[in-house]
């Protein structure tokens, strides 16, 4: 189980929270004029990369807030944790 | 040497000293016609059929660790054919059809055992969508019947239909024709009969770049013992395959998760069928060593570590020990983790992809082994005709754009 360190509420264990997917995705500005492949890339394409991956993560049992995350996918530690206006 | 009698009796005389290997381990060539990166049940399986359908024999398969040591040794062997769309009927079908014969076709035991797969309806919710499945099947022509609890618990005695469990049973889905196989058998047997027919298997050799001419054609890959020259590459690279396409400068409709599975001691025969639990990510069969076979839902965060979370196989567990009380004391003996690409509609990826010469075959989840046969021999012929098969063609990467998702709600420990 992951210790997540949530920027409101310190260290907690990972059933505490949701992990709502990559972070950072921008949402087009304007759909009506978006191309087709943007509107895919935005809906369903994702990075998954190896190594670091910027994430979001819901306190749901907590604080109930989002906030961002910095992890390695390949060894799972998390390399930071960060509220959502904050830059990474 | 093929596995007969004859041989049998031979090799018994003097000793089983005899038996050649059972596929060579060569040099990588300078250039092959096709390579395939992954050799797991799905690479082998291409190359296997792109030897003996399409006479295409100068192919590599391309492994970073050894041969099936990746998702096709680690899941839980389980074989079903009863997918709600007709896409994904099609294909699991195509995969059934082909396992009844596998072990003829290789001359290798692959130890399908037809035992039956029942999945358990826990609410109402479930009830509706296993009948609805249930319909769909048979009119496709796909064996799945409805049983109430009290049949279900007459096919497969050990299960607890007490009303009054954490989640009571009330009826059950049952395909007959499913079952499991022997998973390192499946690698095995589609890699002696591909090194047969001169298809080389390399191992220990990762790819770590994949080479594209200005006009975005497919030239060749770079790996640990050199490069490689082929205008026709396969990726069949499971939960790492985010990370091949990247190499190619390419980004995919994919996320990867742990998914984890355990075996318990062995004990004698009590489980006389595959039993799901998709409402509670428990899935269960008996091999024949006597191990219960335990296979638990994904975690939720995207990683490639191949270790997920006590909580989850914790939960898989409990709900175990709730639907068999007879299991409540038996020790587990190991527990492992795979990584599992997932695409957003829960359906595989066949095909091609927006570079020439590449193609693709990936976004199984966590239920690629069942269609192993069937993937390797549409991937197979969408590789040597350059087109998809008609089979795998609704499984495009395109559908993402045109918005034809095939929504499979069959798919096993995935959340929908």
């Amino acid at each position: 189980m992951l210790l997540i360190h949530c920027p409101y509420c310190g260290e907690r264990p990972e059933i505490e929270f949701r992990h709502k997917g990559e972070a950072h995705i921008v949402r087009p500005e304007n759909p009506a004029v978006s191309s087709d492949i943007e509107w895919t890339e935005f809906l369903y394409f994702r990075h998954n990369p190896k190594g670091p991956h910027a994430e979001r993560w819901y306190h749901t049992h907590g604080c109930g807030r989002f906030f961002n995350a910095q992890r390695d996918t390949g060894t799972d530690r998390f390399l930071k944790t960060y509220r959502t206006d904050e830059t990474p | 040497m093929r596995f007969n009698f004859w041989n049998l009796a031979k090799q018994s005389l003097t000793g089983h000293t005899g038996w050649p290997e059972q596929w060579r381990d060569p040099e990588p060539k300078s250039a092959y016609d096709v390579v395939i990166i992954g050799a797991g049940g799905h690479g082998l399986a291409t190359a296997y059929y792109l030897a003996k359908e399409h006479g295409i024999r100068n192919v590599a398969v391309m492994e970073k660790g050894w041969l099936g040591g990746g998702n096709t040794g680690r899941n839980t062997t389980i074989i079903r054919s009863n997918y709600l769309w007709e896409e994904s009927e099609a294909i699991y079908e195509h995969a059934m059809v082909l396992w009844e014969t596998l072990s003829q076709e290789l001359n290798y035991n692959v130890m399908y055992s037809p035992r039956g797969v029942m999945m358990l309806a826990h609410n109402e919710q479930d009830v509706r969508i296993f009948k609805r499945h249930v319909h769909a099947n048979r009119l496709a022509g796909i064996d799945n019947e409805w049983l109430s609890a009290e049949q279900a618990k007459d096919f497969c005695p050990p299960l607890n239909i007490s009303p009054n469990a954490r989640y009571p049973i009330l009826g059950a889905a049952l395909q007959r024709r499913g079952g499991v196989a022997r998973h390192d058998a499946v690698a095995w047997g589609y890699a002696r009969a591909a090194d047969r027919m001169g298809v080389d298997i390399i191992q220990n050799c990762a790819v770590t770049g994949i080479h594209r001419d200005h006009n975005g054609v497919v030239t060749g890959v770079e790996t640990t013992r050199g490069e490689i020259k082929t205008s026709r590459l396969g990726i069949a690279a499971a939960g790492h395959t985010s990370v091949i396409m990247a190499m190619a400068g390419l980004h995919m409709p994919l996320e990867s998760f742990p998914l984890q599975a355990l075996v318990s001691e062995p004990i004698k025969p009590v489980l006389p069928c595959v039993v799901m639990s998709n409402t509670t990510h428990a899935y269960i069969s008996q091999s024949d060593k006597g191990e219960l076979v335990i296979g638990a839902g994904t975690d939720q965060y995207n990683s490639y570590s191949q270790t997920g979370s006590l909580h989850i196989t914790t939960r898989t567990l409990d709900a175990i020990c709730e639907l068999f009380p007879i299991t409540r004391r038996l020790r587990m003996l190991r527990n492992w983790g795979g990584i599992v690409d997932v695409t957003p509609d829960r359906s595989p990826i066949i095909g091609l992809t927006p570079a020439e010469g590449l193609f693709v075959n990936c976004g199984w989840g966590t239920g690629g082994f069942k269609a192993t046969p069937g993937s390797g021999h549409v991937f197979a012929a969408t590789i040597a005709h350059n087109q998809p098969h008609p089979i795998a063609a609704p499984f495009s990467l395109h559908r993402f754009r045109t918005g034809r998702l095939i929504d499979e709600a069959a798919a096993a420990a995935v959340s929908h």
